[in-house]
């Protein structure tokens, strides 16, 4: 069968094309963010653009062998490469070398390897052949919580390290668990939670003087707020609803209470007294709340000039003079976009936004189309931590996020991030390709 | 259930996001140009092109002052990469610890780290050449060169003036100065300033990916240096360099003018020092040293010092009398030693003799004849508040108690009692001639500054004009002076008063005359001594003199402090300058080296 299928191949070209166009203008992108003049040469393997080629070429490898590989393969040793990255989460934080403050790398000579990125394909494949096993329904709470389990595992693995920014692309999970059929009162209470965490901040972040109490966090304020909200849904259920629902909502209403104010306390709490004042100041960066440092403002400040400095052109490649003048540090890793915005303009970032979505869009596409299960729910990982990375890495570069440190998929520099992504996104191409012969 | 449509939720969310990131990158691209003049402003620098000062010429067309080429050595802290600061400071000669206080300046406001700072200002081009091939070494490390003022004559250094950077107060007086800027402090810098100065150039560039400088949209926005326009002083180096040997270890001063254009030709301040000394880095030491100095070599005493004129007022008392009609030249007045000193053998002098003579009793009958001549014949002190107030306004018009329009700064104007004056000083009518009477030979409160006397000289070999004494004649090679330099003042006094004045200062300079020792064979001095008196200490030496008699060159006003009689320093003095301004030099060899060698600085 395996024969058959690889003369079968049906590979999804328009994504392959897709797939080259990005690493090829994120290299680019690299070229022009780390340009070191002394050696313009792009095979200079000492500087960030000619490394980033050898791991171009170690993909281009990665690809031909994952092609070459059966599809059957993935499903079987799912469980394997899922333990397998465990291991070596658990390995990197024993032996593992510290990089700003998180036991993250794997030190090989000159090179690093992040377990943390790859853990996502055996996430992506154990949750995949999990939830695509016969009878697991995810309305049930024991598969629920199984499933949650898979995912947690590696994620309280990447808290240990602790690096933030993977550990939130875990989220996507959640996501492609929606798509098989959670709740989609996740997603709400999700959003829900991110508001409420967003406001509990901006006004916790302010002092007001209550009367007996003298000064106290203005938090007290917004948990007053709510109480007085709920009240007012209370007295709004009991005059217009029908009696027969007004149990059941009054239910809801106190214990969405409960859960607010107390989500709006421990966020506060925890923003106040567990985070570190960095990354404390990087959250109020993002929400243009005051900080003592100005350095703090320094990196959200240059990539947003970088960014404007883009205009709706752009200053042309190698024309950048934020980008070319390394005024955002390290911009070819967690911050090439703003090398792209500034080189590129506002008709370029919107081509890459665009790009990225089509390429989300066809991997939904791909998805729905498979006859499997477990292919399908392969591609929605797929897109989703895709998304994920997305929505985090730009709307840090513009503002929109907190500087949380994670790749932009294909573009940024690290082998670790290009390999996994491509391994990642060229399993569900090969899966994709046999879709023909898998037979439900 | 079937949750296949799912997918568009999952696909909504998506494309919200993506939207709300393209409209959040119109925002900060398209929609306002705020963040791209951000960056604009971090990458883009505006270098100074600072314009090169006029340089001045004096009137032969040797250089007085131009510029050298110096270097500011700046560090631009975004740059600096760890480097060798053992090597840095041993090249450029700075203790370890100041660097470390400059760079940590450099960083904090309202310095910031993308703007270049100064680490060691004006370095001389030697001293630059040793660290110029080491500079790669140091990155973020760069030099912009300026130009700093040298003077090759060493002369005149309160003539000419010095500059300096311009201080806090002067920038908010004069916004069109800029921190870093160079303005002229005073002397001709600072008169002319205007025209010395040029027009700061600007040019915007940006730095490539290469490290290389480009400028930006094409130079367009750039405004070229324009550099500042060349003086042509009225001064005679040679003469200035004479008259400041002659003066050297002497307290006082030259003023020398050529009379028919009022041009300054020498204008001397003893003890003066080399204003090569207020340049460069050492300018802050030097200075407070010379503002230390006893001998205030730093007052300039031919425009800022105000001293009583002595016997010289006479001159002007004469011809004001006379055009008052208050005398003739043929009016004889006893010479009273009961009422007021006087020295050698004379008793009825005619005006011209009473010059010659410096009778004081004559002059201050002169006085009395213009003050109390019985306007109110009632009240003596309603009288001579009258009588004053016609000298008053008399001898004003030859100069006094005024700067003259002259051209050089800080010019004191003196005092010219009128009877305000004294109405205030002793109360309206507690005053009368009596009172008063030593103004009548240039003593008491009268008080006049040496270019004022100078001027007075050339009123007289002019007999009857002056032109406001001025020490610029040409503005920009082959131009004109200003035009106020250019027109005749006429001093109200007639052509023939003068004759007797004259008559009476070339009998000065001759036999019997207090300066006659001074006489020489070719060339015919007009000239008055006067002995200031200083009590207790001793008189101050002066003399006036125009010369030749006719047609006249030079005139000239010289004081020396503390030095007694007139006709033993002041005067030699004067005809030495004579010698070598219309023969180029003396053949009175003995005199000129005893008069370079004397001290008198008690």
């Amino acid at each position: 069968m395996a024969a058959s299928g690889k003369q079968n191949l049906q590979l999804d070209w328009g994504t392959i094309a897709l797939y080259g166009t990005l690493v090829l203008f994120g290299w680019l992108s690299i070229y022009s963010a780390a340009f070191n003049p002394l050696l313009p040469s792009p095979f200079t393997f000492s500087e960030e653009y000619g490394k980033q080629l050898v791991w171009i070429g170690a993909c281009v490898f990665l690809i031909v062998v994952i092609l070459y590989l059966d599809a059957e393969v993935f499903n079987k040793l799912a469980v394997y490469i899922y333990f397998f990255f465990v291991l070596l989460l658990m390995l990197v934080l024993v032996i593992g070398k510290e990089v700003n403050g998180a036991k993250a790398w794997f030190g090989i000579g000159d090179f690093g390897i992040q377990p943390s990125e790859f853990s996502k394909i055996g996430v992506g494949l154990f949750l995949s052949k999990f939830i695509s096993s016969s009878g697991m329904q995810l309305k049930n709470l024991r598969t629920r919580i199984q499933a949650f389990a898979i995912i947690g595992l590696p994620a309280f693995l990447i808290l240990l390290q602790p690096d933030v920014g993977s550990l939130l692309t875990f989220l996507a999970f959640i996501l492609v668990m929606y798509r098989e059929g959670m709740s989609g009162n996740v997603l709400i209470a999700g959003f829900a939670s991110v508001v409420i965490g967003t406001l509990s901040i901006v006004i916790g972040a302010g002092r007001t003087t209550y009367p007996y109490f003298g000064e106290l966090s203005s938090i007290w304020t917004f948990i007053i707020s709510l109480f007085g909200l709920s009240i007012l849904a209370l007295i709004f259920v009991r005059n217009f609803v029908v009696p027969r629902s007004r149990r059941m909502l009054y239910s809801v209403v106190v214990i969405s209470m409960v859960l607010a104010s107390s989500l709006a306390f421990s966020i506060n709490y925890i923003v106040d007294n567990v985070l570190e004042k960095h990354h404390k100041e990087r959250i109020y960066v993002m929400l243009s709340l005051p900080v003592e440092r100005q350095d703090a403002t320094y990196n959200s400040e240059m990539a947003k000039i970088t960014v404007g400095s883009g205009g709706f052109i752009g200053r042309g490649f190698h024309q950048g003079p934020m980008t070319q003048n390394n005024y955002v540090p390290e911009q070819w890793t967690d911050f090439i976009f703003s090398a792209v915005a500034e080189e590129w303009g506002f008709l370029g970032s919107v081509t890459v936004i665009l790009m990225f979505f089509t390429l989300i869009y066809r991997l939904v596409l791909l998805a729905e189309r498979q006859r499997s299960q477990f292919s399908r729910v392969y591609g929605y990982c797929v897109a989703a931590i895709i998304f994920m990375h997305l929505l985090i890495n730009i709307g840090m570069v513009l503002g929109l996020a907190p500087i949380i440190g994670i790749p932009l998929p294909f573009f940024s520099y690290g082998g670790s991030s290009l390999m996994a992504f491509t391994i990642l996104l060229f399993i569900m191409i090969r899966l994709d390709a046999e879709r023909l012969s898998v037979f439900r | 259930m079937n949750n296949d449509n799912r997918r568009y939720t999952f696909l909504f969310i998506v494309g919200t996001i993506c939207v709300i990131y393209i409209v959040r990158l119109f925002a900060l691209q398209v929609a306002t140009s705020e963040w791209k003049n951000k960056g604009s402003r971090l990458t883009e620098r505006e270098v100074v092109v600072y314009p090169s000062r006029g340089n001045i010429f004096d009137r032969n067309g040797k250089v007085l002052v131009t510029n050298q080429t110096v270097y500011d050595l700046m560090v631009l802290p975004k740059e600096v990469l760890p480097f060798d600061t053992l090597e840095f400071c041993k090249l450029v000669n700075l203790p370890y610890e100041e660097l470390k206080e400059i760079l940590k300046k450099s960083t904090t406001y309202p310095n910031v780290k993308y703007k270049p700072s100064p680490v060691i200002k004006q370095m001389l081009p030697e001293e630059y050449a040793l660290f110029a091939e080491r500079l790669y070494k140091f990155p973020g490390f760069f030099v912009q060169a300026r130009t700093l003022r040298t003077y090759p004559e060493s002369l005149g250094a309160l003539l000419l003036g010095d500059v300096g950077e311009v201080n806090k107060e002067i920038l908010e007086k004069h916004p069109d100065y800029r921190k870093g800027d160079y303005i002229g402090l005073n002397g001709i810098e600072k008169s002319y300033e205007k025209e010395l100065r040029g027009k700061r150039g600007i040019k915007y560039v940006y730095r490539d990916n290469l490290g290389v400088e480009h400028s930006v949209a094409n130079g367009q926005l750039d405004s070229a240096a324009q550099e500042g326009v060349d003086l042509y002083a009225t001064i005679d180096a040679e003469l200035q360099k004479y008259g400041e040997q002659l003066m050297q270890n002497k307290r006082g001063c030259i003023v020398a003018i050529e009379p028919s254009t009022g041009e300054i030709l020498a204008l001397v301040s003893a003890p003066t020092f080399d204003p090569n000394l207020l340049v460069g880095r050492a300018r802050g030491q030097n200075f407070s040293a010379l503002a230390r100095d006893p001998l205030k070599p730093l007052f300039n005493r031919a425009t800022q010092a105000q001293y009583r004129p002595g016997s010289i007022f006479k001159l002007a008392q004469s011809l004001t009398a006379l055009q008052l009609g208050s005398i003739t030249k043929d009016t004889r007045i006893a010479c009273n030693r009961g009422l007021i000193g006087c020295h050698g053998a004379h008793s009825m002098d005619d005006l011209e003799m009473a010059i010659v003579h410096s009778c004081n009793p004559y002059f201050r009958g002169v006085l009395q004849r213009v003050v109390e001549a019985n306007r109110d014949p009632n009240n003596r002190a309603k009288d001579a508040a009258i009588g004053l107030s016609i000298w008053n306004e008399q001898i004003r018009k030859l100069g006094f108690g005024s700067n003259l329009g002259s051209d050089l700064p800080g010019m004191k104007k003196g005092n010219v009692p009128s009877a305000e004056y004294y109405n205030k000083k002793y109360g309206v009518e507690a005053w009368n001639f009596s009172t008063i009477y030593s103004i009548a030979i240039g003593e008491g409160e009268m008080l006049i500054n040496p270019v004022q006397m100078c001027n007075l000289v050339c009123i007289i070999a002019n007999r009857g004009f002056y032109v406001p004494p001025h020490t610029v004649r040409q503005i920009g090679r082959g131009g004109s002076a200003r035009s106020e330099y250019v027109t005749r003042v006429d001093v109200g006094v007639k052509p023939e008063y003068f004759e007797t004045v004259v008559n009476a200062m070339e009998k000065v300079v001759g036999p019997g005359g207090t300066a006659n020792s001074i006489k020489l064979s070719d060339i015919v001095i007009c000239g008055k001594t006067g002995t200031v008196q200083n009590e207790p200490r001793e008189d101050h030496s002066v003399f006036v003199c125009f010369a030749p008699k006719e047609n006249p060159k030079i005139a000239l006003a010289v004081y020396v402090e503390y030095a007694g009689f007139g006709g033993t320093w002041a005067a030699p003095i004067s005809s030495l300058m004579i010698e070598k301004y219309l023969k180029g030099g003396t053949t009175n060899k003995g005199r000129e080296e005893l008069i370079m060698n004397a001290k008198i600085l008690n």
